[in-house]
């Protein structure tokens, strides 16, 4: 029988990113769901996601470590040790950047028919975006796992834990972008045309192919401050810190108070990014449905 | 009898926009705001409905008189510019049967997609997977993607997880014209059962003969505006002699 005793409500009240926990269930088969269909009928299936960033891996590899000399050889002291681990540990994290926010800024118009039609916590598209991505990310994580420990890998608890805050800060930050980016692309389908210009940047915009030292003798200490800003250079430099520096002898050195400041500040920025996203992200909700 | 949906004067107001581009926007901007950049259309003005717990109401009116609109509000995917609409218990939508299946998924992971969509929690989808499935009679075909589906297969499915979902209020769009004959007589014959259970039920549908079967009220919109609310027969007569 129909209840009686509740209250008259609102209804399309988002209660934001707390409605995702609540409708942890319907995350889970949204991301089941887009874990089946992404590579619908293609034969390699999920082996596309490590065919892909190992491809990038060998191109990179051969154009900047050979070519360019950024591997450390014989020939070439001034390289950096182990460049293959170095570039290895920083692509992982950069591509589960790239993909979880260019998901997620996708994810809105992408399940307009959805929206337009039925009342749901729309928070679920971006966070099931970038949950996705994380599923993608682990599989690659463990191949850098078997690259590390091949090299020699002797990390510290310290290591392995500034490893995980700097996976959180990426996934706090392409959580509150793409939910900022997600719900503008409704309104302006430029938005994710700017993602996509956004996420060429990031990938160079840190120090994921070449050393942060390079930076600081180029640009000197106020711009390297700025440099410092971009929480994702700063989780770069966690899984540098954590996967590549315990597979040399440790002399190469990590950027100065990295774990002291930058990691905290880095965590302060992608939670305020976060905050930013969801407070734009509930503004504009309300009228999704109209214009998509 | 206690109150299952509340609309207090509600407004609604669309932008029709004429351009979704940026440099139009920041010309604009640049000019001092002037004019307005894009038209207006009233689609809700100051509607105001109530509807007890128990009630079966039909929303009559022709195109774009604002029926799937005010649909829309009452399940919250629309938010009104002015005014409040308030429900009680929980509310779900027979709009667009089918909008939450995808297409390279098995009809089992639709069900259980759709159904977490419109609101079932695992248990009660587990609970009632069987029902559903003999309710849509797709048999073996289950584990199939529905892309292989005929189209009625489809539909039936997709009204099948519908009636599950056991809310307090149904929201009914236009979907009663689901699959052959002896199916939409079964979807009818649910409808009102449920409506003999005591659910609330909001229809919206240009059947006339069918609505004045199902619903014992009738509510009359035309361009945006309640211009009858009354007995069903009395509604269709007003609707037929427009």
């Amino acid at each position: 029988m129909t209840q009686s005793n509740s209250e008259l409500v609102r209804p399309g009240v988002s209660g934001g990113l707390a409605d995702v926990v609540r409708a942890r269930f319907l995350l889970k088969l949204l991301v089941r769901k887009e874990l089946k269909v992404r590579y619908r009928g293609s034969v390699l299936g999920i082996l596309w996601s490590y065919v892909k960033p190992g491809v990038q891996f060998v191109v990179f590899y051969v154009a900047l470590g050979v070519f360019l000399g950024l591997e450390q050889s014989p020939t070439n002291k001034s390289g950096l040790p182990n460049y293959a681990i170095y570039l290895f540990s920083g692509i992982v994290l950069i591509n589960f950047f790239t993909e979880a926010l260019g998901n997620a800024s996708r994810s809105i118009v992408g399940n307009g028919g959805l929206i337009k039609k039925i009342y749901l916590p729309r928070q679920l598209f971006p966070v099931a975006s970038v949950w996705v991505s994380a599923v993608h990310f682990f599989p690659q994580l463990l191949i850098l796992l078997v690259a590390c420990l091949f090299s020699g890998w002797h990390p510290s608890l310290l290591q392995v834990a500034a490893a995980v805050v700097g996976f959180i800060i990426v996934a706090l930050l392409a959580t509150g972008l793409g939910l900022l980016f997600g719900a503008a692309n409704v309104y302006f389908r430029d938005s994710e045309n700017f993602v996509d210009m956004l996420l060429m940047v990031a990938t160079w915009a840190s120090p994921v192919m070449y050393s942060w030292t390079m930076v600081q003798a180029k640009l000197g200490e106020a711009w390297f401050f700025i440099y410092q800003l971009n929480p994702i250079t700063v989780a770069v430099e966690t899984f540098h810190y954590a996967f590549w520096l315990p597979t040399t002898d440790g002399s190469a050195g990590i950027p100065p108070n990295l774990l002291s400041i930058w990691i905290p500040v880095a965590v302060v920025i992608s939670a305020a990014v976060l905050l930013w996203g969801q407070l734009t992200f509930r503004r504009l909700e309300g009228r999704f449905a109209q214009e998509l | 009898m206690t109150t299952a949906i509340e609309v207090k004067g509600i407004n609604k107001q669309f932008v029709l926009r004429r351009s979704r581009s940026i440099k139009e926007a920041f010309v604009w901007l640049i000019q001092g705001r002037k004019g307005d950049l894009s038209e207006k259309f009233h689609a809700l003005k100051g509607v105001d409905l109530e509807v007890k717990q128990g009630e079966t109401v039909a929303l009559l009116g022709f195109n774009g008189s604002g029926k799937s609109t005010l649909l829309k509000h009452i399940s919250g995917v629309m938010i009104p510019d002015s005014g409040t609409v308030r429900t009680r218990g929980r509310v779900a939508g027979l709009i667009e049967v089918g909008a939450g299946f995808h297409h390279d998924l098995s009809g089992r992971d639709n069900v259980f997609l759709n159904g977490a969509i419109l609101g079932m929690t695992e248990d009660q989808i587990n609970e009632r997977f069987q029902s559903i499935v003999d309710f849509a009679e797709i048999g073996q075909f289950i584990d199939t993607e529905v892309k292989f589906y005929s189209s009625g297969m489809y539909l039936r499915l997709a009204f099948s997880v519908a009636v599950h979902t056991d809310p307090e209020v149904f929201l009914v769009d236009e979907i009663l014209a689901v699959g052959d004959e002896p199916f939409q007589k079964k979807c009818i014959a649910k409808i009102q059962e449920l409506a003999a259970e005591g659910k609330t039920l909001v229809v919206v549908s240009h059947d006339l003969d069918l609505v004045s079967r199902i619903c014992s009220r009738g509510v009359l919109l035309d361009h945006g505006e309640v211009r009858f609310d009354g007995p069903i027969d009395d509604a269709v007569t007003k609707m037929r002699g427009q």
